[in-house]
């Protein structure tokens, strides 16, 4: 399989998978979610992988941890979120923090 | 004495229209960040009309991104949309009956924002849960597939992501969506002790696992965490 075709199996996998969980709320009898433990879980699987994406995404390079433009960007984009910022502004406002640096020689 | 005002919308559909614009909006991110990140135009079009997910969209083009595999991308992203499956359950009782194909459209509607607008109307008026549902889901659906375009097209245009500072957008949008999420003392420290041990595990896993592995720091938190700590 060349990688193009695999990408394409992959976004369909990911895409029925997608569908597959939301389609699985609907129908699945209420008293199988009921556990608390697998609702508290659930609930913290969200916030684990996203935080876990962020610091990746702004702090490695491949496989080394790398600060650069980008811890600049973020913390702006902190601020803007802590000041209620939407955010489509929030994201704008980082890459252009990170291009502004790059483009002064920094990071 | 009612009176007839046929030309204004109900709060439920005005929630709908602004949320589907304010959402449809960060399509334009997700869209360049996933070219830049090596998808071609079709794939990203597909990722948005099949996944309908920003949170796990932006993952899986994420890992890829970052030189993951294909696997650890299908993974990251369907573990990040495990949430819209409790959405399901705390919508069922809304919108039954229903079966079929519309059950069917329902389901790949079904995320953050339709849940939200649908369960911020009065509880005891049905009518207008369901209005915001259907609404929001299919507004932000349009919206969303419309615009990834726009950010595909954009971001093929634009030769190197990083001159334009498009790694860092991808890591701010990561933050923006996990900051809602940060209301507890807990939920914060679960966020931290995730994001710390992604940075541990990087320069000794390849590349998407040390994402994965973060969802274990979920899995102790929810074990023993007191109910009040709970995110929503």
């Amino acid at each position: 399989m060349t990688e193009y075709t695999l990408m394409w199996v992959a976004i369909v996998a990911a895409g029925l998978l997608a569908w597959a969980t939301k389609y699985a709320g609907h129908v699945v009898p209420e008293e199988w979610l009921e556990n608390p433990r697998v609702h508290r879980i659930a609930a913290f699987v969200t916030v684990s992988l996203l935080a876990a994406l962020f610091g990746v995404q702004a702090f490695t390079s491949g496989s080394a941890i790398v600060l650069d433009a980008r811890v600049a960007a973020v913390a702006v984009a902190a601020v803007l979120l802590w000041r209620r910022a939407p955010f489509i502004v929030v994201v704008f406002a980082a890459a252009a923090v990170a291009a502004g640096l790059r483009l002064l020689g920094w990071g | 004495m009612p009176r007839a005002t046929p030309t204004r919308l109900d709060p439920a559909r005005q929630q709908a229209i602004s949320v589907s614009v304010a959402t449809g909006m960060y399509a334009v991110s997700f869209g360049a960040l996933s070219v830049a990140a090596g998808l071609d135009l079709w794939q990203t079009m597909a990722l948005s009309l099949l996944v309908f997910s920003g949170g796990s969209q932006f993952a899986f083009v994420g890992v890829i991104g970052a030189g993951g595999t294909a696997a650890a991308a299908v993974a990251t992203s369907t573990f990040l949309g495990l949430r819209n499956g409790f959405y399901g359950v705390g919508l069922a009782p809304v919108l039954r009956p229903m079966r079929g194909w519309r059950r069917a459209g329902a389901a790949q509607v079904t995320i953050d924002e339709s849940t939200a607008v649908a369960l911020a109307q009065p509880a005891h008026d049905v009518c207008a849960r369901r209005t915001g549902f259907w609404w929001t889901g299919v507004g932000v659906f349009v919206a969303w597939n419309a615009i990834t375009v726009v950010g595909a097209v954009l971001g093929a245009r634009i030769g190197d992501p990083a001159q334009w500072g498009l790694d860092a957008a991808a890591a701010a949008a990561f933050l923006g969506l996990l900051w809602p999420r940060l209301a507890t003392r807990f939920a914060q420290a679960v966020a931290a002790a995730s994001a710390v041990l992604a940075l541990l595990l990087t320069p000794l896993l390849p590349s998407g696992l040390p994402i994965l592995a973060a969802a274990l720091v979920a899995v102790a938190a929810g074990w023993r965490a007191p109910r009040e700590e709970v995110p929503e």
